[in-house]
């Protein structure tokens, strides 16, 4: 009796571990690359603060199975980023990926990520080449990187700009954002200046500028670099000259820091915290209440998205992820609530959806903040497009 | 391209000189007088950036910030001078550089310790924020007359102590023929002390002025650091009246090259060529100047010692 007593116990415990065992194998792994440190640490904050608040409303699950949300500080370096994703796939097996601010970091690690067949949800860039050429059913973007600017040169058409300054960073990404902005835009362009990666005196080029005489300047000046140059055109005396940029010139981040002198600037983004859907009201309250009252970026909208995005999928699939052929399916025709409103896939893989003109000003409280001001491009999907094929 | 035009550019490149001149005047003191590499100076600049960037917000007062910043720097000088520097003054340049170059890795690894990774954010004072209207057609930035301002006194301060002082007397000394200097009885470890605890001083003023305009961030004192090598190779090495004619060459060479190279590069090339080659070729014309120089001059223009 006593034997069989103590068979049962070690039969159950036997069976407790292997339960436990396999419902730890079933655990969805996510790898999320962070930007703490580097170039984009303060956009990588966002990002993580959005993915802190999907994964907490989301009770650490996806599509109610356990996960596991590894998050690493990739550094905005794209070396760096290589060697962690390859022991995301190595040895944490991971079953998303998502992350990376930079384009350069979101070029370096597909491949490898692309071969493995693990989905990468991006949560900032949509790089060119992705649109195009080198387009996967394995990577899933939230907008293509100069559909941004395309919308701000419509902006520039309809205010009626005849000619324009364009400044922007010299490498890959400046030329995109420039050459996005010139698709849309007719008028004439007076001078096109490229300035260093990272330089933060401007004093040179608003001399420039000033001497072009523009109807308005367009910028495309990442972080600390925009938020110098916004500083010091607004302190040489040039804020009768109007200010256009793409949504990621002139976000939230670099509101609160540039403070007064950014009133005005106009922005184009394929979301905004004042958008009108119930998702999105959730989200912003929810952000707010989390983070003290400050307004979230466009970077923490797409890390909440594309988490939400994740579980929608999972759910849809019934947790069985390994069937990849169905989770790419249950990917590419998403059943959750967007932020953005609704949208869909192109042929890409890249976003058919509305571009909205944002201007900066004050809210209700005086917190300087973007504001809603119309629909720029409806429907809208990028030029890329014709040469992906998928 | 209007006279307007020109002369911002010139007021600009005036500005960046004379900051450039408060980091180089620091460092070829050190240099010239203790024949001491202190490649740390960038460190104090970067010192007195945060300190002042930090005592700035929370104290919402700019002066206090900038004489905050520019204590606190002299007194961490200090005790780098007693514990590090104090050993390297008769080793040679090698083992100083390298422990030099040591303390810049551990002052940047306490800066991240203390402040963080993420750059610090320095407002402009509130009084500065606005431009001046030099005149019609001309509004320029009163933050960077400020600048100016605070160059040409420092400059003006440096040149009175070191030709009209006893202390200047005994710098120079030690600058032209240190052992001599030595021989007649100058004190030399009380002035050492005293020219480096002055170049820090000087380094956290750059620091402190310059953060509103530049990024308050780790590794910024590696950054102009090889700008302020350059001015005092150009100036002659140990001459602070060198390092004032270098830094301002320097700065107008370097603004002219941003400000006109370009734009007279795309009347000629095409738009992405010139895209290429223009910052490109705006980022080496102060080390083209370096060459000139230095092949005219091989000591510097105005070298301290013969």
């Amino acid at each position: 009796m006593l034997q069989m007593k103590k068979l049962s116990v070690a039969l159950a415990l036997c069976s407790a571990a292997a339960l436990g065992a396999s419902a730890h194998a079933a655990d969805i792994k996510v790898g999320i690359a962070l930007d703490i440190s580097g170039p984009f640490s303060a956009l990588g904050a966002e990002a993580r603060d959005g993915f802190e608040l999907a994964i907490e409303k989301l009770g650490g699950k996806l599509g109610g199975q356990p996960a596991e949300f590894i998050r690493t500080d990739f550094g905005g370096n794209p070396e760096q980023a290589n060697q962690l994703v390859a022991r995301y796939l190595q040895r944490d097996k991971i079953d998303f990926f998502t992350g990376p601010i930079g384009s350069n970091a979101a070029l370096a690690v597909g491949p490898a990520l692309f071969a493995a067949k693990v989905p990468y949800l991006s949560a900032n860039p949509g790089p060119s080449a992705y649109a195009g050429e080198k387009c996967n059913p394995y990577f899933f973007a939230q907008y293509q990187n100069d559909t941004y600017d395309e919308a701000a040169g419509k902006v520039a058409n309809e205010k009626g700009y005849q000619n324009v300054v364009l400044i922007a960073p010299n490498y890959p990404a400046g030329k995109d954002h420039l050459a996005g902005f010139k698709r849309l835009y007719k008028g004439a362009v007076k001078d096109e200046i490229y300035t260093k990666l990272g330089q933060i005196d401007y004093a040179a080029e608003i001399a420039q500028i000033r001497a072009a005489k523009p109807d308005a300047v367009f910028f495309f000046l990442p972080g600390a670099m925009g938020i110098n140059f916004v500083k010091q055109f607004v302190g040489g005396g040039l804020k009768d000259i109007p200010l256009i940029a793409p949504g990621f010139s002139a976000d939230e981040d670099v509101i609160q820091a540039v403070g007064e002198p950014m009133l005005g600037v106009l922005n184009t983004a394929h979301w905004t915290h004042d958008l009108q859907n119930p998702a999105n009201a959730e989200f912003v309250s929810a952000f707010r209440k989390k983070y003290d009252g400050r307004y979230p970026s466009v970077y923490a909208a797409m890390a909440y998205d594309t988490l939400m995005a994740m579980d929608a999928a999972v759910r849809d699939v019934g947790g069985r992820i390994e069937d990849r052929d169905a989770l790419l399916k249950a990917l590419k025709n998403p059943s959750f609530q967007s932020l953005r409103g609704e949208f869909k896939y192109g042929a890409n893989n890249f976003p058919v959806q509305n571009y909205y003109l944002r201007e900066v000003g004050k809210d209700a409280e005086g917190r300087i903040t973007n504001k809603l001001v119309g629909t720029t491009l409806e429907r809208h999907q990028d030029a890329y497009v014709g040469a992906c094929k998928m | 391209m209007d006279a307007i035009f020109v002369f911002e550019q010139l007021l600009n490149g005036l500005g960046y000189g004379l900051m450039l001149f408060l980091i180089a005047a620091g460092l070829t003191l050190v240099f010239g007088i203790m024949d001491t590499m202190n490649l740390a100076h960038g460190s104090l600049y970067m010192a007195g950036a945060y300190v002042a960037a930090r005592v700035h917000e929370a104290s919402a007062s700019f002066a206090l910030a900038v004489a905050v910043a520019v204590a606190v720097t002299v007194a961490v000088a200090a005790v780098l001078e007693v514990l590090v520097v104090r050993r390297l003054y008769r080793r040679d340049h090698l083992v100083q550089v390298l422990a030099t170059f040591g303390i810049i890795l551990i002052a940047d690894d306490a800066v991240k310790a203390i402040w963080g990774v993420a750059p610090l954010l320095a407002s402009t004072p509130a009084a500065l924020a606005g431009p001046v209207q030099l005149f019609a057609g001309l509004p320029y930035p009163s933050y960077r007359l400020l600048l100016i301002g605070a160059g040409l006194a420092v400059a003006l301060g440096l040149y009175l102590l070191v030709n009209n002082t006893r202390i200047g007397m005994l710098v120079r000394a030690g600058a032209s023929n240190r052992q001599m200097a030595e021989f007649m009885g100058v004190r030399v470890g009380a002035v050492f002390a005293f020219v480096f605890a002055l170049g820090a001083g000087l380094a956290a003023l750059a620091g402190a002025l310059m953060a509103p305009i530049s990024a308050v961030q780790i590794g910024m004192g590696e950054a102009i650091l090889i700008p302020a090598l350059v001015v005092i190779v150009i100036g002659g090495i140990g001459s602070v009246r060198g390092a004032f004619v270098a830094a301002l060459l320097v700065g107008l060479v370097d603004t002219a090259g941003r400000a006109f190279l370009p734009p007279a590069l795309r009347a000629v090339l095409p738009p992405s060529v010139a895209a290429d080659l223009g910052p490109a070729l705006a980022g080496i014309a102060m080390y083209l100047l370096m060459a000139a120089v230095l092949t005219l001059k091989p000591a510097g223009l105005f070298p301290a010692r013969g």
